[in-house]
């Protein structure tokens, strides 16, 4: 049993229509569990209260390619590149899907 | 900061239903399980939310001694003259009006895991389907006798748990004369918080230098070498302290005299006008009542699918209580993220549904060496099916390359992000 407390029912039925050949972002407890992580520094859900860059709600590829270069060195941080690095690619594309569709 | 909203879920819950939601119109009234949450430090406050949050069909009970949680982490600023307390200092009230977390302010004094209930020191015992233990640690006092009483304990203070004794310290470090001399005793690790003594003595420095230039932070430290972050502590103090921070490695105590404020060291005594030990440490005590302790006689080995206890089935164990896994810090991001491994673990076990098999979190630890200036250490941890249990992921984490004023700002919007994520 999962749920996100925050959806409106449109997103959820968005979601829910949109689930294809892979499984719906937000309906995958596991990478809700790793999602989890992030909001320690960027916010519940990647909704910071202020000062950490928004992630919620961000289009898939810019946050997709953004760990991709953290991950690859291209592009300066002072602590991403060093978690981007924990992460397979097919992981940080799955963070990416599940905080391009949170609610900005 | 958006808000769960029960008007919303029930619009959401009767839109899809038949989709997905099938059933949860009715849930919130009548709640599938209790979970007791005892603390609510970093771990127990995330737990109980992020339930909340996640599975409001699942009563959460968060039992919490004290009115208000203070944050250790930014509470050497206070020492260093930059944090007041209150600005550290954050309410239980949203968990409460926010996401239905029954907050009950009171001391867990038993567990009696048969029964699946925890006694409490004034309320009525409480039942639960799971239990979340997060007591963070009590100190071993009986290791320094002549901190055995609490008027010695009242001289010779730790401020390893923010609050009034951090306030206190900071009060004894204002009546300290210029030229006088304060002494930090750390202990053997593991400890909570491996970087938070290095950091004091730089906060203690800071504040030195400004107003009591000709005064001396000693650092005794019973581990052989600095134990986080060393060569990023060691060139802050060079450079930015010459003269005042003084590193003394293998200074095991063997006593304290708090009348005199000496500290009896295998090498000899150091006498100080302030003297602050941070006492050697253990699970909470509640831990250790319900016989959730497994290791060395002070930590909780735990399933880190979970955070399950070794011990006793049905209850999870959370944060510095924990016996951690190889490369993991006792810190409240730690706890913070341990607490989603554990809210995950006791909703699916709850429900039915599979157990997670690849729980990944993370740890950041910053540090001030200024009132602007950070370093940091980071790391990745990733649940190994073989050793089973988590392991730091090779290659990710790092440190800072040098202290800097970006990760300064960076420190102070995480921990304000946190704190919320914790608390609201």
């Amino acid at each position: 049993m999962y749920r996100l407390p925050r959806s409106l029912g449109s997103t959820l039925l968005a979601g829910a229509l949109l689930a294809g050949g892979t499984a719906n972002a937000a309906d995958d407890p596991q990478v809700r569990a790793w999602a989890a992580t992030c909001a320690a520094c960027h916010g519940t859900d990647g909704h910071s209260v202020g000062g950490m860059p928004p992630i919620a709600g961000e289009p898939h590829d810019r946050l997709y390619q953004r760990l991709l270069a953290f991950k690859n060195g291209t592009r300066p941080a002072t602590v991403m590149h060093q978690h981007a690095k924990g992460y397979t690619d097919e992981e940080l594309e799955r963070l990416a899907t599940y905080f391009s569709r949170q609610r900005p | 900061m958006t808000s769960f909203n029960r008007r919303d879920f029930l619009k959401a819950s009767s839109a899809v239903g038949a989709l997905t939601l099938a059933g949860c119109a009715t849930t919130p009234r009548k709640p599938i399980a209790r979970v007791v949450v005892i603390g609510g430090g970093f771990g127990g406050a995330t737990a109980a939310k992020y339930i909340r949050l996640w599975a409001p069909q699942i009563e959460v009970v968060l039992v919490e001694r004290n009115p208000a949680f203070v944050s250790c982490p930014l509470s050497n600023l206070v020492l260093g003259g930059t944090k007041t307390i209150e600005q550290l200092t954050t309410g239980y009230d949203a968990l409460g009006s926010r996401y239905g977390v029954k907050v009950v302010r009171d001391v867990a004094v038993a567990v009696d895991p048969d029964k699946r209930q925890v006694r409490l020191a004034r309320g009525d015992a409480l039942d639960y389907d799971r239990l979340i233990v997060s007591p963070g640690i009590d100190f071993l006092y009986d290791q320094i006798p002549g901190l055995a009483t609490e008027e010695a304990q009242s001289r010779v203070l730790h401020a390893w748990k923010a609050g009034l004794q951090t306030v206190a310290l900071r009060k004894q470090l204002e009546a300290i004369p210029d030229g006088g001399v304060y002494a930090l005793h750390i202990p053997k690790a593991p400890y909570r918080c491996p970087p938070g003594p290095y950091e004091r003595a730089a906060q203690v420095a800071f504040y030195f230098k400004q107003h009591k230039p000709r005064s001396k932070v000693l650092v005794l430290d019973s581990n052989e070498d600095i134990v986080s972050k060393k060569g990023l502590f060691t060139k802050a103090w060079a450079e930015r302290y010459p003269g005042i921070v003084e590193y003394h490695p293998n200074s095991e105590l063997i006593d304290v005299d708090a009348r005199t404020l000496t500290a009896k060291l295998v090498g000899g005594d150091v006498r100080a006008d302030v003297l602050n030990v941070v006492p050697p440490q253990r699970a909470g005590d509640i831990a250790k009542q319900a016989g959730l302790i497994t290791a060395n006689d002070r930590w909780c080995g735990v399933d880190w699918l979970t955070t399950e206890s070794l011990a006793v089935k049905g209850i999870h164990v959370l944060g510095d209580a924990t016996l951690s896994a190889p490369g993991m810090p006792k810190s409240g991001f730690m706890a913070n993220n341990q607490a989603k491994l554990a809210a995950d673990a006791v909703i699916a076990l709850i429900t039915g549904r599979p157990v997670n098999p690849h729980p990944i979190i993370a740890n950041t630890c910053y540090s001030f060496v200024s009132d602007t200036d950070v370093v940091h250490v980071a790391s990745v941890h990733k649940y190994d099916p073989e050793k089973k249990t988590l392991v730091a992921v090779e290659g990710a984490g790092g440190l800072s390359s040098a202290a800097n004023e970006l990760e300064g700002r960076y420190a102070q919007t995480w921990a304000r992000n946190i704190w919320a994520d914790a608390l609201q």
